[in-house]
Parts: C-alpha cells; structure tokens; sequence
C-alpha cells in the first residue's frame, strides 16, 4: 500500500477514498456472530451458504478462475475450495505503471462446516460466470417426507 | 424473489442505494490504461459500461440461479449490485473503450489519444 501512495499521482478525492478503503477493511467483521472457522472479512473467496429442502448450495465468489484448477474436497463434513488466481497485472516492467491491484491472487484456501445432515457422496460442482456454486445433497433422512394419512 | 432477497442483501439498511464497489487492478502502459474488475456473478446482459462525457461507469448486478425455496445460512455477499465510477483525463481516448467480460473478470481498455502516446524526441546536434 504504501508504495503506492508514493508512486501514485493522487488528488484529494483519490486520497479520501484510499482512506475509505482502509477503514472499512480495517472494520473486519461487523459483528456478526462467526462459528470457529469463519474468517475475516475480505477473505478470498466470499462465501455465501443457502440450504433447500433437498441440499445445501455453496457459492464461492472466484471470478476469473480456470474451472480446472479449482479444487473441491469434504472430508468429515468440512467443504474446503482451494486453487491458484494466476495473476494479471504486469510486473516488472518499468514501462508498465500500477495505480491500483486490488484484487487477490495467488493461491487461495477456504473451508467451511456443513451441516452434520448432508450426505456427502451426492455432490456436484459448477463454475460458471466467476461462481463456483457446489450442491452438497441432504441425507435422505434429512428430507422432507410426506407421510401420508391413512 | 423473498428468499433471494433473503440471500442477498442486508438487514434493515437499503443495500440497493449503495452497491459495492469492485475490487479492481489499473494499470498504464504507453498506449493506454487497463482496468480489470471483479464482479462474480454479473453475466454479460446484466452488466452496464457507461461513458457520460469523461466518467466511465461500470454496474453490473449478480444473478445466482436456483434460489427458490432457498434459505440463508450464511452470506458474506449481501450485496447483489457492483458499482465503481472513474474520471477519464483528457489524453484518454474515451471513444474507444473496449470492454470484455469472462469469468466475472470485466477487462476495460482505454487507450490513449494518438497524439498523447509518449513519442521520443530528437536532439538534434548541429
């Protein structure tokens, strides 16, 4: 960061929002209450959780990945995403100026806990417009069933 | 729609008034400028380049699929909006942005006026 403001040509407004920036990541998580393995916020990549009545669905927030190298693995229910953003910004050439490298890359990891009710055989992954999105199925006895009245 | 709403976007603060802003890399070389701009999620009829005179504007909105009868448990995405605005200098050509979306990484290229490329100067010796 701060070779940056010092190569940077900056005027007052780019200033306050460098400023902006740090703050907010210096905010760190609002808050909210956060089980053993959540992280803090700005990690790589953003997860978001949903559930259904038939599976659990994760997206992993990861534009600009070769779905190739993404790997996905559960072991004893923890879903661990893990893989390598090549990186896109010209380095080392003095022709080349940098004003701003915001995004990640390098090699990423994260891990999440599923819920104890999922079936981890029945899983699928699908990476599509920088979304990884992994289906996890719910055991079959964690499905609603219809009972029927007799 | 409920439970998308349910999924992405915040608690009792109108998040749609204030997208977030993506992260992106800049950089310059002698015959233009590049912004790369990460918006997961944004396909290429939902995301919006606009030009009003030298402010360059790019919005995109995320679409997940498949989320009825979805339920959150879990969102560090609460925004579904992406917005970053960038004032152009005169020497930019604003006319011939070029603009490529893959992979939730938009590629802006913003090339220079011919006459503002750096050119060398001759010295001449008498």
């Amino acid at each position: 960061m701060r070779d940056h403001m010092l190569s940077r040509p900056q005027g007052l407004f780019d200033q306050l929002e460098t400023i902006h920036r740090l703050l907010s990541r210096a905010s760190g998580v609002d808050g909210a209450p956060g089980g053993i393995r959540a992280v803090a916020y700005g990690a790589f990549p953003e997860l978001n959780v949903g559930r259904t009545p038939t599976s659990v669905e994760v997206f992993a927030f990861a534009p600009g990945m070769d779905a190739k190298s993404l790997e996905v693995t559960i072991e004893r229910n923890v879903l661990k995403i893990s893989g390598v953003r090549s990186a896109t910004v010209p380095r080392g050439d003095a022709k080349v100026q940098l004003y701003a490298n915001e995004r990640p890359e390098g090699r990423f990891s994260r891990a999440i806990s599923l819920p104890d009710d999922v079936d981890p055989l029945k899983v699928e992954a699908r990476y599509r417009d920088g979304i990884l999105r992994v289906t996890v199925g719910l055991s079959v006895a964690a499905q609603p069933q219809r009972i029927s009245v007799q | 729609m409920a439970e998308r709403s349910e999924l992405t976007s915040g608690k009792g603060f109108d998040f749609n008034e204030h997208p977030v802003s993506p992260a992106v890399d800049i950089f310059e070389d002698a015959a233009g400028i590049t912004v790369l701009a990460d918006m997961p999620g944004v396909a290429k009829d939902r995301l919006d380049v606009r030009l009003d005179g030298d402010t360059l504007s790019i919005e995109g909105r995320v679409e997940l699929e498949g989320l009825q009868d979805m339920r959150a448990l879990w969102a560090e995405v609460n925004v579904p909006r992406f917005r970053r605005t960038f004032t152009l200098s005169r020497e930019l050509d604003a006319s011939r942005v070029e603009a490529n979306l893959k992979d939730g990484v938009l590629t802006l290229r913003v090339p220079k006026q011919a006459h503002a490329q750096p050119r060398r100067i001759e010295v001449n010796a008498s």
